[in-house]
């Protein structure tokens, strides 16, 4: 934390008007309340009452329907499979930012490209070079390895579904990720990496020993904010496999908007959240960084 | 390994990755220009031969599809003004002020980004319906809103912290109040960092689903109409869909590029 | 044109207390330095006089009014900040004009007041420019026309030279004082630099940890500092402290320093038992051989300056410095005499650090 001195100028800086800050805050705070908070709440009240009763009978409407261990363990392979994919993928395309290669903008225009669209457009898109007449097929068939076309969305093969939604959520939201790490380089002052050059060490043992470590920080949050993403994944299922697999936000789409059944949906909505915030709580543990070891 | 080597290497993974990333629009964009029949071909063409505007024009035609267009944009544009309009006051006050729970607040708002819009948008529903504003898109906007006020709060505060306050005191010392000091220095100093914010907010909202799906039946906006017929449609009027919804990206990035990383960075802390 | 009264000034950060009990009156037209280290207060003290700041107890007064809880822009003040705070999104011209502008000016008085500040600081020909395209000089120059264009009470500067590179530094220090001479203003500057603060200053107010120590013309500041800090804070090199002893055995009082010891002429209040001797580098002379009244030194390190040499000597524990004519050059380690010069000589008490029978610190008279 800053020191007195620093705290102090820091103070001096700021003027302190008794109360207007807190007018100023006042209108985020009510909204906040009253569209998030609020809306919370009822969620759960929704989730885990009926008629005014506590009850479970949602919970277990829930864990019983067909769909749900499928959904379940579709979303949890998603997790597993895409985040290590998509952190190595995004480091190299922070680490090929930053090294200030030439047509440098262009890459980077590029690479941010995703970054503004929706997952249901890039689920229709993967599923146009997926799809059995789409464009995977016919380069490959132009380029002599196929005779005919291959079924890549094999309703009944999970795997390929799951390659095929693999590919378009890491090719939608790795742009996200590269930020937030390209954020995280820029604050490490190029002393350290030109140091350890001068003792001798190869790039890749530059990034092992010095960039890696002095990016915790940047990535713990992208690591974060990208699990809790992975539990709400929803549109680019749909657009890809259609009804073939689900996942849990899928299904509480459909228990709201086809089964007009607002409980269960709250009730895997609720879901949702517990292992978000599990989540997010387990990796803001474990790669906690002691304060002694931060060079603020 | 020898410089030039690196070099290549290093060229030749960033040609890569970017094809990787531009070749599915640029795929996209060959099947929304090419007639409705070519998008049932097989092989399919990689080069752009006989273009043609007709699948795009079949798919605006289609039903609810020009309502919902228009609907998208009216949402985002209330999305970004209740955004931008409630936040950059609390962006300024945690930038300008050194207050008691400003640390909190910060917090609170840095931590709504863990609670999912899937967890918001059914109980909105349920509120939505109650107040007679259900399948509106002033509904829509208002969940939006949620969604984005953080996100408006983080970034106005990053870009009023950048601005010198010694700016602000100058023009008090000038003649100016608190207020006009404000609006005549820090205001005018903050709209491109404002702008590219408000820009990620429109963009924020159009490509918003779930929320929009779940809250609107009759009204909806783009993304919830092309969800709702997804099963059913032909594929004409999907890729068609596609694009239309990823077309806006390819020239908001471009134009906020910059800042995005300005962005970003605080909310690395 | 007003005079500044500061009375019994408190500010409090938090536990912090960064302005202790502060009383200062500033005379109309006076140019008044608050001098001191970071951290002493002294921008505090000027950004209450500001209104930038709340005071957490006590009185502001500008001429005879109480400003004590005016904002800003009703206490008639300007002000230079250390940052220049020049508009980046406004030319030079309308950046010099803004404060008449803020106090709805007619045009025409606006471009006469605008040029004629421009043209004391020599920065017509920028008027047109943004400050993008300024270097730092020229940015101070627009900051310092600003403030003077626009009508005023007091100026205050907070400081603006800091900022700049040495020899820039010198030259506007000359151009800012004969300029202030100029127009009369009361100004009340701040700096850290107190070269700057004795070549501009018609009164230093020096100033550590929250409280004016002494307040006093330069000369006076100089010569004969209240007390320890004072003596070490102003003057390159700081003044020399010396462990000595009193004594007056039944005699005429004696003052012994290491081995050496020479008489007491004039002792301004000494009472006999350890004092510590303050005396400035260049009120000691050096001699060759041992005379009556001389004190024995061993030469560490001569440093040639050009228009004067520094000797570093050793006298018992201490280490001193001695200025001396550019053509001295003993051998290091070799033995010197060195005579101070009795009415330069600064009796300090060693408890208390303050000079015996120094005046009260920080008058509240002019």
């Amino acid at each position: 934390m800053a020191t007195i001195a620093e705290r102090r100028s820091l103070a001096s800086r700021l003027r302190r008007w008794e109360g207007l800050p807190y007018w100023l805050v006042l209108p985020t705070l009510a909204y906040l309340a009253l569209f998030f908070a609020w809306p919370m709440i009822q969620s759960f009240e929704l989730a885990f009452r009926e008629e005014g009763v506590w009850t479970l009978d949602h919970l277990r409407t829930m864990k019983n329907d067909l769909r749900f261990g499928e959904a379940m363990r579709f979303t949890l392979l998603l997790i597993v499979v895409i985040v290590p994919v998509q952190f190595v993928l995004a480091i190299g395309m922070a680490l090929l930012v930053n090294a200030k290669l030439r047509g440098r903008g262009i890459f980077l225009y590029i690479f941010l490209l995703p970054l503004a669209i929706s997952d249901l457009a890039a689920g229709i898109v993967w599923s146009a070079i997926f799809t059995e007449t789409g464009y995977l097929n016919t380069i490959l068939q132009r380029l002599g390895f196929l005779e005919t076309p291959y079924i890549w969305l094999n309703p009944l093969e999970e795997h390929q579904l799951l390659f095929a939604v693999v590919m378009a959520e890491i090719w939608r939201s790795t742009a996200l990720i590269m930020i937030i790490l390209v954020a995280g380089l820029q604050g490490i002052p190029r002393d350290y990496t030109e140091a350890a050059e001068v003792f001798g060490a190869s790039f890749f043992q530059r990034v092992r020993h010095v960039i890696l470590p002095m990016l915790k920080p940047a990535l713990q949050v992208a690591l974060v904010l990208r699990v809790i993403l992975a539990f709400e994944v929803f549109a680019t299922v749909i657009a890809i496999t259609g009804a073939s697999t689900t996942v849990l936000a899928a299904e509480a789409w459909r228990w709201q908007t086809s089964n007009f059944d607002s409980n269960v949906a709250a009730a895997y909505a609720s879901l949702i959240l517990v292992l978000s915030v599990v989540s997010a709580g387990l990796i803001l543990r474990l790669l906690r960084t002691p304060s002694e070891r931060l060079l603020r | 390994m020898s410089a030039v080597l690196q070099r290549g290497l290093l060229y030749g993974g960033a040609l890569l990755l970017a094809l990787w990333v531009i070749l599915p629009i640029y795929f996209i964009a060959l099947a929304a220009f090419s007639t409705p029949e070519a998008v049932y071909d097989y092989p399919k063409q990689l080069v752009p031969r006989d273009v043609s505007t007709e699948t795009l024009r079949f798919f605006l035609n289609s039903e609810g599809v020009l309502g919902s267009l228009w609907r998208s944009i009216e949402v985002a544009a209330l999305t970004l003004a209740f955004s931008l309009g409630i936040g950059t006051p609390a962006g300024y006050a945690l930038a300008r002020f050194v207050f008691r729970g400003a640390d909190t607040f910060r917090i609170a708002i840095v931590s709504t980004r863990a609670f999912p819009i899937v967890i918001l948008s059914i109980p909105l529903a349920v509120m939505f319906l109650r107040w007679g504003i259900d399948d509106s898109i002033l509904g829509v906007s208002l969940a939006h809103t949620a969604l984005a006020l953080p996100f408006a709060v983080l970034v106005t505060s990053s870009v009023f912290a950048g601005i010198s306050v010694e700016l602000e005191e100058a023009a008090m010392t000038l003649g100016c109040s608190r207020l006009t000091a404000f609006l005549k220095i820090a205001l005018p100093l903050a709209l491109p960092g404002l702008a590219a914010a408000a820009i990620f907010t429109f963009i924020i909202s159009w490509n918003e689903v779930f929320a929009a799906s779940i809250l609107t039946l009759q009204n909806r906006t783009l993304p919830a109409q092309v969800l709702a017929v997804l099963e059913q449609s032909p594929l004409p009027y999907r890729f068609a869909g596609g694009f239309f919804m990823l077309a806006p990206s390819l020239v908001v990035i471009f134009v906020i590029r910059k800042y995005l990383f300005n962005m970003w960075g605080r909310v690395v802390r | 044109m007003a005079d500044v009264r500061f009375e019994a000034i408190r500010k409090t950060f938090g536990k912090v207390v960064a302005v202790d009990d502060v009383d200062l009156a500033v005379p109309d037209g006076e140019f008044t330095v608050l001098l001191g280290p970071s951290g002493c207060g002294k921008t505090t003290l000027l950004r209450c006089l500001a209104g930038l700041e709340k005071v957490d107890g006590g009185r502001v007064l500008i001429g005879s009014r109480d400003a004590t809880d005016q904002p800003p822009r009703r206490r008639r003040i300007a002000m230079v900040f250390q940052s220049y705070a020049v508009f980046p999104h406004m030319r030079v011209y309308d950046n010099i004009g803004f404060g008449l502008k803020m106090q709805k000016t007619k045009k025409a008085t606006v471009k006469e007041r605008v040029h004629s500040a421009a043209e004391l600081l020599h920065i017509e020909e920028l008027l047109d420019r943004y400050p993008a395209q300024l270097s730092g000089g020229q940015r101070q120059r627009v900051a310092v026309a600003r403030a003077i264009a626009t009508p005023n009470d007091v100026l205050l500067m907070d400081e603006p030279l800091s900022n700049l590179d040495a020899l820039l530094r010198m030259e506007m220090r000359a151009e800012l004082k004969a300029l202030l001479q100029q127009l009369g203003t009361t100004t009340i500057y701040v700096t850290h630099d107190q070269v700057e603060a004795l070549s501009m200053g018609d009164r230093v107010a020096v100033m550590n940890a929250g409280r004016i120590v002494q307040a006093d013309t330069p000369l006076a500041v100089y010569d004969r500092p209240a007390d320890m800090f004072v003596g070490g804070f102003i003057g390159t090199p700081p003044m020399n402290f010396l462990e000595a002893e009193v004594s007056a055995n039944g005699g005429a009082p004696h003052v012994r320093l290491g081995e050496s010891s020479f008489p007491l002429d004039d002792g301004a209040g000494v009472r006999p038992g350890k004092v510590v001797l303050g005396i400035r580098a260049e009120a000691i002379a050096v001699e060759q051989e041992r005379r009556d009244g001389t004190i024995q030194a061993t030469v560490v390190v001569v440093e040639p300056l050009g228009s004067h040499n520094l000797l570093t000597v050793r006298i018992g524990e201490d280490l001193v410095k001695v200025s001396t004519r550019p053509d001295v050059f003993p051998e290091p380690a070799s033995d010197l005499w060195l005579r101070f010069e009795p009415a330069r000589i600064r009796w300090m008490d060693p408890d208390t650090r303050a000079a015996f029978g120094a005046p009260a610190p920080a008058g509240t008279e002019a």
